[in-house]
């Protein structure tokens, strides 16, 4: 840890929760979000206590967030966090150095703000990165203080402990590299190979999932295991189909057939609509969005498959049934997939068969690296 | 003359840049530019228009809302669909909320640091920044107890030295001119809205099912179905907490905003004096009811003259692109309207790294649109004037209050200081006006009313070969249009003429400035070192770039496209 310039004390030497003691934190309160966080994780409520106890040692770490060819959605969610009392301070304690949306400081007040953090924490920041990164015509598309996205990337993501790709933009190039993909558009791992990346999907990425990243990586000391498309198996371990809430009336053979009809009404299954729940790895069905208020499905509105890599391409046209989409390589009609699970439950079981088998990626947890 | 370079513009939405000319300690010239480009227009080319909606949506998370709106009324306007009165409802809720949530993190999050200066919270009294604040409002959280443990929050953050999102900033400057209480009060309102936004927006979760990026909007309705009787669609219990958030929103809006709004801007009463811009104002009307009758007007106020408001015709919008980034098309320094627009990226600028862009030729990714020729201010400033000279009786009465409290004319609204004083009326007139249509949908479902969408023109064999349309939205940061052309079934052609596109304008091929360039002129700078009032000026606009920046492409390669059954 290196020594701040401080009138007191070096408060790197505090843990993170007396810190949220001395702002007004209950230790109550301080519980109440290690268990939070400790399901947001997928631990078993018994790990609640390891969680408390790690935080109780951690020091308090460097976070900076650049954003590229983003739309600021993933800061916004940032501001949604769930947890919110707690939540904002854990993201304050983690001294956010830079965050060109919130921060107070502009211009090259700003940029020198980045690089006093990158270079005193060498090696030991954690960096957010929302937004792709343009490659085309030596990175002409995104410049912020005259300097490319791609020179920025480099020097702070190949400096960083970690870094988190946000959203999927910075985790796969996301709409910036839809098809024709103008400017070159990249994630994060593709411009800084070198990077040791954590990729958050998600069109923006759900809060929760970046909180339960890096308290998991404050508690274990180590990156969670990723799936093969470089995403924390505790949050895309599962497809939505397999958790979601109207899966009943998909093995019931109950459609939605046309928006605001009965059984759009009751909450049947939105396949037909064109719900892209079976082929997208995420867990909107268990964590929801907004405090658990609510998720797309459950407000009846299909799937669009957002956490999944290129899926502006492959999951289009967003009505388009599974498995016609382009991209998702199946021969069956939709029409034929229906009839077959309207005979019940047996048939839809042979149904997933067939759509796993077909899935061009391995399943998630074959081929996981941790650094 | 010294130049100065403020890139980035931070506290905004997306990259800006502003580079300045100071004379006698005053701006005598200024070029703004967006340095971020994707091109999703281009992107956009040959996908199906109903998705337009889920796709815009990204040009951005802030605006989380307004390009779907404006996409589903310009392919409902093209192929001539119909909305149900509940869902024209719940996109006016929708609507309403976003601006309340926008404005509100705007004042406080995006913009009083340029007004609030913190470091100097920390030696104001609690037991007087109370009295202060009772002074001011009934907020049942202005008490003593609560201001002095945010000042000690404060003092802990501080003491810590290491102060995160709050370092380098002009902390001290000289033109920072409240008195500590006031400052310490500002903080501890920074923080509450902070926690605010995060529970009022859940009214988009409920009705849109997340936040940002709302996921209920369809072309011809919305996907939320409505049944009293069920618990997978709105009912009584979901209405419910909508009212009450809805509540909570106007009370914020009503106790914390606009009473620290009006004090704040008490200090700096010469700053109604900077900052007054092209004094051309544009908006499009919004709120349609189930006749298709607006609750706010639109039209467009030339040259400051508020005895007249111009009716707006579409086909006035032109846009240029003499001093941005794109290959001209041959307009011979005509501007094309947005149906007709084809530009192709084409960057002249220096290679990055760099220090500064060449003003006099292409410095920019954003274009340069006008109305018959001329630069337009859009915004809830030009909201609030088109409706003021329109006589709409709320904006009217929330006018003339705060025109009353700081004893100014309504010249005064023509201003970096209107500006922000302007978008809390908006916020406040909008926030009165939501719980009405909530009380009108509930009317309907009580009459059993249950439709969300027109369902005869959903599948695609329906539409003619051919078609185009427009949809205006008026945003929280102004008037927002999109052009859609639609052939095959497909999007042949896709525009978007945005907020920020008019306010962030560069130069156009008479040299006209934009908006905000022509607002800088004038503006005072202490120490160029430290441009604290191009930030006032400039938020005051609430920029948003990566809104702005966009390009379309009607030549572009074919691509295939798999028509799903």
């Amino acid at each position: 840890m290196s020594k701040t310039r401080t009138e007191g004390r070096d408060d790197t030497e505090f843990s993170i929760s007396r810190i949220l003691k001395e702002r007004g934190v209950s230790r109550r309160d301080f519980l109440k979000f290690c268990s939070t966080m400790t399901a947001a994780l997928a631990l078993p409520p018994s790990f609640a206590p390891s969680v408390a106890r790690a935080l109780d040692e951690v020091k308090r770490p460097t976070l900076v967030w650049l954003e590229f060819q983003g739309c600021t959605g993933d800061s916004e969610a940032l501001l949604r966090a769930a947890n919110p009392t707690v939540g904002e301070i854990v993201l304050d304690i983690l001294s956010v150095d830079y965050h060109e949306t919130i921060m107070a400081a502009a211009g090259h007040q700003a940029e020198a703000a980045l690089d006093k953090a990158i270079t005193e924490h060498k090696g030991k920041y954690i960096a957010v990165i929302e937004g792709s990164i343009p490659m085309k015509d030596g990175g002409v598309y995104g410049c912020v203080g005259g300097k490319s996205n791609l020179a920025r990337a480099r020097e702070v993501c190949g400096n960083a402990a970690a870094t988190i790709a946000i959203g999927t933009c910075a985790s796969y190039g996301g709409i910036p590299a839809a098809a024709p993909n103008p400017t070159g558009a990249v994630g994060v791992k593709e411009a800084v190979p070198g990077a040791t990346v954590i990729n958050l999907p998600g069109c923006p990425c759900n809060a929760d999932n970046l909180t339960a990243t890096i308290v998991h990586y404050l508690v274990f000391n180590k990156i969670p295991a990723l799936d093969g498309h470089g995403r924390p198996l505790f949050a895309y371990g599962k497809r939505i189909h397999d958790n979601c809430e109207r899966r009943p009336h998909f093995d019931a053979g109950q459609y939605v057939e046309a928006w605001g009809d009965d059984g759009h009404r009751r909450g049947y299954c939105l396949y037909k609509m064109g719900c892209k729940g079976p082929a997208t790895f995420h867990n909107c069905p268990t964590q929801r969005y907004n405090e658990k208020t609510a998720w797309p499905i459950g407000s009846g509105h299909p799937c669009v498959g957002c956490a999944e890599p290129q899926f502006w391409d492959v999951m289009s046209p967003m009505y388009g049934r599974l498995p016609n989409v382009p991209g998702f390589g199946i021969e069956h009609t939709a029409d034929a997939i229906g009839l077959g699970l309207a005979a019940g439950a047996a048939g839809a079981f042979v149904v997933h068969g067939a759509l796993n088998a077909m899935r061009k990626d391995k399943e998630p947890g074959e081929d996981t690296k941790e650094d | 003359m010294t130049k100065i370079v403020v890139d980035p513009i931070t506290r905004i939405e997306g990259h800006l840049r502003v580079e300045a000319e100071v004379s006698g300690g005053k701006i005598s010239n200024a070029w703004v530019s967006g340095t971020m480009f994707r091109g999703i227009e281009k992107i956009l080319k040959d996908r199906d228009p109903r998705d337009a909606w889920y796709w815009t949506q990204r040009f951005c998370g802030v605006c989380t809302t307004v390009h779907s709106i404006a996409s589903i009324r310009a392919v409902e306007d093209a192929l001539k669909i119909p909305v149900p009165p509940n869902a024209q409802l719940i996109r006016n809720i929708i609507i309403a909320i976003q601006n309340t949530q926008d404005h509100v993190i705007h004042f406080y999050h995006l913009h009083a640091l340029d007004w609030v200066d913190i470091t100097s919270a920390l030696k104001a009294d609690p037991v007087k920044t109370a009295q202060l604040a009772a002074s001011l409002s009934e907020w049942p959280n202005n008490s003593a107890t609560h201001f002095k443990a945010v000042q000690e929050k404060l003092k802990a953050f501080v003491a810590s030295g290491r102060l995160g999102p709050f370092a380098n900033a002009y902390w001290g400057h000289p033109a920072y001119k409240l008195p500590p209480e006031a400052n310490l009060m500002a903080t501890a309102h920074y923080l509450e809205a902070l926690e605010w936004q995060k529970d009022i927006i859940k009214i988009h979760a409920i009705l849109g099912s997340k936040n940002p990026h709302p996921q209920t909007f369809l072309v011809g309705g919305m996907s939320i179905p409505i049944d009293p009787d069920s618990q997978n669609a709105l009912n009584a219990d979901k209405l419910i907490e909508v009212k009450r958030l809805l509540a909570k929103a106007q009370e914020f809006v009503e106790k914390v905003y606009i009473p620290d709004l009006l004090a704040i801007a008490s200090f700096y009463k010469e700053w109604a004096g900077i900052g007054a811009g092209v004094g051309n104002y544009m908006c499009y009307p919004e709120f349609p009811d189930a006749a298709g009758n607006n609750w706010l007007p639109g039209g467009a106020i030339l040259n400051r003259d508020l005895s007249k408001v111009v009716a707006l015709d579409q086909k006035k919008i032109t846009e240029h692109v003499e001093h941005s980034w794109y290959q001209d098309a041959g307009s011979d320094g005509k501007g094309l309207h947005p149906y007709e627009g084809s530009t192709e990226p084409n960057y002249t600028g220096p290679n990055p790294p760099y220090q500064y862009l060449d003003t006099d030729k292409k410095y920019s990714w954003v274009k340069a649109p006008r109305y018959e020729e001329k630069p337009m201010e859009v915004g809830p400033l030009a909201r609030v004037l088109v409706a003021y000279a329109s006589g709409h009786k709320e904006t009217k009465g929330a006018v003339d209050l705060v025109l009353g409290k700081l004893n100014v004319p309504p010249e005064a609204l023509f201003s970096t200081l209107g500006r922000t004083g302007a978008r809390g009326v908006d916020c406040l007139v909008i926030a009165r006006q939501a719980p009405k249509w909530l009380d009108e949908l509930i009317g309907n479902i009580a009459k059993g009313d249950l439709r969300i969408h027109s369902n005869e023109k959903w599948d695609p064999a329906t539409w003619p070969a051919e078609a185009h349309g427009y949809g205006w939205h008026e945003a929280p940061r102004g008037g927002l249009g999109h052009w859609i052309k639609i052939k095959d079934q497909k999007i042949l052609n896709y525009q978007a003429v945005v907020p920020s596109t008019w306010n962030a304008s560069p130069r156009d091929a008479k040299g006209q400035a934009g908006p905000y360039e022509a607002a800088l002129l004038g503006t005072p700078v202490a120490d160029p070192e430290k441009p604290l009032e191009i930030l006032r000026t400039i938020h005051s606009f609430d920029p948003c770039l990566a809104c702005a920046v966009h390009v379309l492409d009607a030549t572009g390669r074919e691509m295939v496209r798999v028509k799903a059954s």
